[in-house]
């Protein structure tokens, strides 16, 4: 039988504020274990929950960017669970009214483009961690991410398979990366997926029953997670069983997912508004400020690379492929007009590959725009050849400095002037006139030798079309 | 409305307490009773009347962005009932 | 200086003028307490050597000419209120271990103003009761007669100050917890509108409902307090910010032209025969002093205890989760696993009231029964805001019993929760409405136990009531009555 799979996201993006969403203690990653963990994180008998503005900006920002609807007054709730991760014994979040309903994320595959509409996105606090490695058989609890913002994104069931799933996570990472609200390390747990995967029959209407697919913290794991369950869900219907809904979590070293236990007892949330905090009201005005601060967003940036630079809809994808590289790629194009595809060749060529070689984010790149550009203006001229330029590059690479100068010191000028090619090549031709003969004889592949002399002479330099253009017209005997 | 055992033996883990099977028949009546007392609700009419979370119509403050928190670790876990590395210990969390 | 006589305002004045020292104010007391509170059980912890210690420091203050009306005051903490250093245990064996990291905003005001911390006050567990038989810490016992309940949650403030044991106490009302205690033992108490007071330190029970004030002998004195105490609080989102105000600048203005809105639901049938004719006396008084009586309606008033019983155990349910013995509290000794530890800690940690109380909470939020009872307590909650804001429209305050009886005796309604439940009748609509409620001295009903005469007033008129408390405490002398035991 002919299955259709059907997926839909739950991303957690931890937004990127200074102190908690909550409370006043720092959220940066991997202090010693609860030293960021202040009363109100620890849910002292007493404290009290106050809302960083930021936190409400950074969801205003993420709204208006994935054209969603900014809801004028917004509600926080408690979701009442026990777990010694979570200090309070419920989780403040967004039920009933989420601070940001639909929009959409279009998706890039294979050419296409795939509109995956957003159901919502709200605001909620990060839980502690509980760390298993062995305390005599007991669990430590670190409770510093307790109360860190996080944005959770709720996606429709869009998503027709694991490839498509991991696309959009990776334009929604691109996004909230993109406007600047969460810094997207998966490793650090910034950037999160929960995936629900269910398989129908195709041509089939109503859904399948999903399962939930926990812990992917990397898109090569979504990938392989995703594919495994819906191997796993068609298997277990094909031999005549049933899926079961249930919590599921991928075990990357077995490449598999099995059943969560402990999630699933008591899924009775008693969610009611939290009455220590009162409706979160976001005027036009805000919302306003908040558009205008926007930066260009990925996708008119590509169509603007296309219409205005003329780049093919390819190379423009890859150059918006993140916000830094972008905008390294502008600066590149101050630098040397009307070369956008000779810029985009070499950021995406020679600088990414230097790049990865280092280990280096691009912002951190050991060559600005102004050293590149300085270096393919020459190129630009025909001062260099591409073969000197890459020299030139992994000279300013290792060692900084400026194009020209490096093209000074190391005599890398390429020689196109006319006269002293002329030289070159009478010489060549006084010193070996059977050739010559050969040649006018009809012996064409002579020609190679007298290239390859005529560069030998000059030490490679020369700038082949015109050395070429000289030779023929010379050996023609004009 | 009444309350069976078995809603209470179910309230009594939602809410995390342990209940002794002595305990129970008192409890399911109390309960009872109070079930009672707040089901006089029912009766009245609240249509299109919207519900009250706080009485004073008021709006969520906003806090600046700003680290105003220190590290008092050693003050907190004072109190805590099992502590080691820095770390609040608890018996062994199954996932 | 006879400390059962001398009101707070008079003690400020001695300080002052330096008829006595701080330190020897706070030994007298200490000595009090030690000779008589064994008998009522009012304090759950006192600790000399620190409260010494901050005499010494108020008494340096006052030589340096620093000193506010409060400095070198001691006052009594409700132990509900966090107080760095200090057990703070709300009354709880779960927090029978809780010696509090950080102070209350309320702690905070008092030790700013150089105010004494006198001992902590007992209380029923979390808040939750009327008669203060569910604390951990024993029973109170009601300084006019040591057989009948002070009344609750604040009954170890009300029987401190009752008894002299204290000036003045903190303590907090949620449904009735400052003004039913002031009334049956004979004192005054006045519940703020809700969010005057920080709740920052404040250890939650219903949070939309809960609120600090002050339990004192006389208005005059509470209007002292109240002005260290009420203070915007950055750290409370529900904390309200507007001008400071003097609680004590209008106690001397006359009452005439006063509309006095009495609603029928208050007098009709439900309060006992003596209470009402002390009610009626002070009405009479009231009249003598330039008031009149309008006619009011309430109708809502029955609804509010079912209301208040839903909507505050569910708010308890959540606010008590924290109570898991993770990172402070009680945790069984012995358990299998996480979850038999969190079912034995809770169990062994919290009494019976407070467990009905989380049930009955996670029942109306439960799935299925959430908009039946939740929503439902949310929208009738509005109807009976509507009433007090419909009633202001014809009256300058509300009047009547603060209670339905006298103290009544210890075990006579701890079998039946809903029969103590209703006891607060009168009280729990104001907590609902967040609107402010003084209980003063109002003479005495049966068995010469004290009534009290209840003060609504519209939404941030303390200092108005406290005018009309204290016109009505020149003309009489209730507040000035003491126990028996207190004068020994």
């Amino acid at each position: 039988m002919d299955w259709e799979v059907v997926i839909g996201l739950e991303t957690h993006a931890q937004l990127a504020t200074r102190s908690k969403i909550f409370s006043g203690a720092a959220t940066a990653f991997g202090a010693t274990p609860n030293a960021q963990a202040c009363a109100v994180d620890l849910a002292l008998p007493g404290v009290l929950p106050v809302m960083n503005r930021t936190a409400v900006e950074y969801a205003i920002r993420f709204g208006l960017a994935a054209e969603g609807v900014i809801a004028k007054r917004s509600i926080f709730a408690r979701k009442n669970y026990f777990y010694p991760d979570l200090p309070k014994g419920y989780q403040i979040s967004q039920y009933e009214i989420p601070v940001v309903s639909g929009g959409q994320i279009v998706v890039e595959l294979e050419g296409l483009e795939i509109p995956v509409r957003l159901t919502r996105a709200h605001l909620e606090e990060d839980a502690g961690k509980s760390l298993h490695e062995d305390f005599h058989g007991l669990s430590g609890i670190d409770l510093n991410r307790a109360g860190t913002p996080l944005l959770e994104i709720v996606s429709e069931p869009d998503m027709r398979s694991a490839a498509e799933a991991v696309a959009y996570a990776r334009a929604l990472h691109r996004l909230v990366t993109w406007i600047g609200i969460c810094d997207g390390n998966m490793q650090e747990g910034s950037f999160r997926c929960d995936a629900n995967v269910s398989v129908r029959p195709k041509g089939q209407q109503a859904y399948g029953t999903r399962c939930e697919i926990k812990n992917l913290n990397s898109f090569r794991f979504m990938e392989k997670a995703i594919e495994f369950e819906i191997r796993r869900q068609i298997g277990l219907i094909e031999s005549g069983g049933n899926v079961v809904q249930e919590t599921r979590l991928y075990d990357p070293d077995r490449d598999e997912t099995r059943s969560m236990r402990s999630k699933e007892d008591a899924q009775d949330y008693r969610y009611f508004p939290d009455p220590d905090l009162l409706p979160l009201c976001i005027d036009v005005a805000w919302i306003e400020r908040v558009r205008n601060a926007l930066p260009e967003l990925p996708d008119a940036m590509r169509r603007r690379f296309v219409s205005d630079f003329g780049l093919s809809s390819y190379d423009a994808s890859v150059l918006t492929a993140s916000f830094d590289q972008a905008q390294y790629f502008q600066a590149l194009m101050h630098f040397v007009q009307g070369e956008a595809k000779l810029c985009a060749n070499w950021v995406s060529g020679e600088l990414s590959a230097a790049l990865h070689r280092d280990g280096l984010e691009i912002r951190h790149s050991r060559i600005t725009p102004q050293q590149l550009g300085g270096l393919l203006r020459r190129i630009q001229d025909g001062t260099l050849s591409g073969k000197m330029a890459r020299e030139i590059f992994d000279a300013l690479w290792s060692d900084g400095g400026e194009a020209d100068t490096l093209i000074e010191s190391k005599g890398l000028k390429q020689i196109s002037d006319v006269s002293t090619l002329e030289k070159i090549v009478e010489a060549l031709m006084a010193a070996h006139p059977g050739q010559v003969a050969e040649y006018r004889a009809g012996k064409e592949k002579v020609f190679g030798f007298f290239v390859g002399h005529a560069m030998k002479a000059c030490g490679g330099r020369a700038n082949p079309a015109q050395l070429n253009a000289i030779l023929k017209n010379r050996l023609a005997g004009k | 409305m009444a309350l069976t055992e078995t809603d209470l033996r179910r309230l009594a883990r939602l809410a995390r307490i342990r209940v002794e099977d002595a305990e129970v028949g008192t409890l399911v009546t109390q309960l009872s009773g109070i079930l009672g007392l707040i089901d006089q609700l029912q009766a009245v009419d609240t249509h299109g009347i919207e519900p009250l979370s706080h009485a004073l119509d008021l709006e969520q403050r906003l806090r600046p962005d700003e680290v105003t928190e220190v590290d008092r670790r050693e003050q907190f876990q004072a109190v805590a009932p099992q502590v080691e590395a820095g770390l609040y210990l608890v018996p062994k969390v199954i996932e | 200086m006879n400390l059962a006589t001398t009101s707070l305002k008079q003690l400020a004045g001695a300080l002052r003028k330096r008829q006595v020292s701080s330190r020897e104010l706070a030994q007298a007391y200490l000595e009090r307490i030690a000779r008589l509170d064994p008998m009522l059980g009012a304090f759950i912890t006192t600790d000399h050597e620190c409260t010494l210690q901050q005499a010494d420091a108020a008494d340096s203050r006052i030589a340096s000419g620093t000193a506010g009306p409060l400095t070198g005051i001691p006052v009594a903490h409700k132990d509900i209120f966090c107080t760095q250093g200090w057990l703070t245990t709300c009354g709880s064996k779960m927090l029978s271990n809780f010696v509090s990291p950080y102070d209350a905003h309320v702690i905070e005001q008092f030790k700013a103003a150089g105010a004494l911390i006198l001992g902590k006050t007992n209380m029923d567990e979390f808040a939750m009761g009327s008669s203060n038989e569910t604390s951990f810490y024993g029973t109170v016992k009601n300084p006019w007669d040591l057989t009948r309940v002070p009344g609750g949650s604040s009954g170890g403030s009300a029987a401190a100050v009752a008894a002299r044991l204290a000036p003045a106490a903190t303590a907090t009302d949620t449904g009735g917890s400052i003004r039913q205690p002031a009334a049956l033992c004979g004192i005054s108490g006045i519940k703020p509108t809700y969010g005057l007071v920080s709740r920052y330190g404040m250890i939650a029970y219903a949070s939309s409902l809960d609120q600090g004030g002050v339990v004192a002998p006389s208005a005059e004195d509470l209007g002292i307090v109240l002005n260290t105490m009420v203070g915007f609080d950055a750290r409370d989102s529900t904390s309200i910010q507007r001008p400071s105000e003097d609680y004590t600048a209008l106690l001397e203005q006359p009452l005439h032209g006063l509309r006095i809105g009495l609603p029928k639901e208050f007098f009709s049938g439900g309060v006992s025969a003596d209470v009402e004719r002390a009610i009626e006396a002070a009405l009479q008084e009231y009249e003598r002093l330039g008031a009149t009586r309008v006619d009011i309606s309430l109708p809502n008033t029955a609804l509010s205890v079912p209301v208040y019983y839903v909507l505050a155990p569910a708010e308890a349910s959540s606010n008590l989760s924290r109570f898991d013995g993770v990172r402070f509290g009680w945790r069984a000794p012995q358990y299998d696993d996480l979850a038999d530890m969190y079912e034995r800690s809770r169990a062994q940690g919290f009494g019976s009231e407070v467990k009905r109380r989380i049930l009955t909470g996670t029942y109306v939020l439960s799935r299925g029964y959430y908009d039946a009872y939740y929503l439902q307590a949310q929208r009738v909650r509005r109807l009976i805001v509507n009433d007090f804001k419909n009633a202001f429209t014809q009256c300058d305050v509300i009047m009547g019993p603060s209670t339905p009886t006298v103290a009544f005796g210890f075990g006579e309604k701890t079998g039946d929760p809903v029969q103590m439940y209703l006891s607060d009748i009168f009280t729990i609509s104001v907590n609902l409405a967040g609107l402010p409620g003084l209980s003063i001295p109002a003479g005495f009903g049966q068995g010469g136990l004290p009534v009290g005469l209840q003060l609504i007033g519209d939404y941030f008129s303390e200092a108005h009531l406290l005018n009309l408390a204290h016109r009505y405490q020149q003309a009489t002398d209730w507040h000035s009555r003491i126990p028996a035991l207190a004068s020994a």
